[in-house]
């Protein structure tokens, strides 16, 4: 190749790579609607939260290729969730503890 | 006109605006620019799921009849459905990076025809669920439970809300995917310009994700009864 002037950047990811990924993201739908489906107590709800969570993650870093991007990238994808994260937790900092008795 | 220190003499590439050095980084600014504009949409639909998690721990027996009242089959094929379209869309755009133009089309209609089998289903759920009388408004005739039927309603209106915006981020997502479809069959794409197909992938998948938390937050809320 002659051609270096342009830093295009070619997807070279292996199929195998994408399909992996999608059967993690199939199996976690699955684990997600059995995992409803038990009483688990308190635990139901972080389970399904993270589940969710892993498999954002996975469509973030491998179909969305940011594990190929520019460290530029990775400051706008981190500062979008960290203003997430400071939107929930100041929030819930207030309604969580509204009720919170005195003494 | 004398071109002082420009040295390449080569044809430019007809999809290289002029403002950027070379097609590379054309390519960076533009996947940066489609995420600037994805952290909006985390924010927003953040915004709104925001607002659910608070009634959902002021009223969680309300939100898990209100998920009851979901088919949870019907969410997890639809699930299925959009991980599948997101696979396809990927490899819509390695193919593009490949310069394969058969492999590029056929895997954005594949993603075409997944979006629509989407919201096919989404408008079966919507028909039954406006039958059901579990519209928000004058139209919410529900009442299985009257001691919360308000606050069951006030789920169906995070329900819609959510599950609407979603719909329409698909709709618009199968339209941008008609342009780029066109342009794929033109021979536009190829391994020095693919960029609006990395940026279509980046829009249909941040679509997914937010599909991928609003299954488990609509459909799957386990009641605990005490």
């Amino acid at each position: 190749m002659d051609t270096e002037e342009h830093e295009v950047p070619h997807d070279v990811t292996p199929v195998w790579v994408y399909l992996a990924v999608f059967a993690v993201l199939a199996a976690g739908t699955i684990i997600t609607y059995l995992a409803s489906q038990v009483d688990l107590g308190w635990a139901n709800t972080p389970i399904a939260l993270v589940i969710a969570t892993i498999k954002a993650a996975l469509v973030i870093l491998f179909f969305m290729h940011a594990i190929h991007s520019s460290r530029l990238t990775w400051v706008v994808i981190i500062a979008s969730f960290v203003w997430l994260g400071v939107l929930f937790v100041l929030t819930f900092s207030d309604y969580l503890t509204r009720f919170w008795a005195i003494n | 006109m004398t071109v002082a220190a420009h040295d390449d003499d080569h044809v430019h590439h007809p999809f290289l605006q002029h403002q950027f050095e070379d097609l590379g980084q054309q390519h960076e600014a533009s996947t940066l620019g489609m995420w600037m504009f994805l952290s909006t949409e985390i924010l927003f639909f953040g915004g709104v799921l925001c607002a659910y998690w608070i009634y959902r721990t002021i009223y969680p027996e309300a939100w898990a009849i209100g998920a009851a009242q979901q088919k949870a089959l019907w969410g997890g094929v639809n699930t299925i459905v959009l991980i599948v379209s997101s696979l396809t869309m990927a490899l819509a755009v390695r193919n593009a990076s490949l310069g394969r133009k058969r492999g590029i089309v056929i895997m954005l209609i594949l993603t075409m025809l997944f979006g629509l089998t989407f919201l096919a289903v989404k408008g079966i759920e919507y028909t039954a669920h406006w039958h059901e009388g579990l519209f928000p408004g004058t139209h919410f005739t529900w009442n299985e439970h009257p001691d919360i039927r308000d606050k069951v309603q006030l789920f169906m209106v995070f329900y819609w809300g959510l599950t609407g915006l979603h719909a329409l981020h698909m709709v618009i997502g199968v339209g941008l995917l008609v342009w780029i479809l066109w342009r794929a069959m033109r021979g536009h794409f190829g391994p020095e310009y693919y960029a609006p197909v990395e940026v279509m992938g980046l829009y249909w998948h941040f679509v997914d994700i937010v599909w991928i938390f609003l299954f488990p937050f609509l459909y799957l809320i386990h009641h605990h009864g005490h």
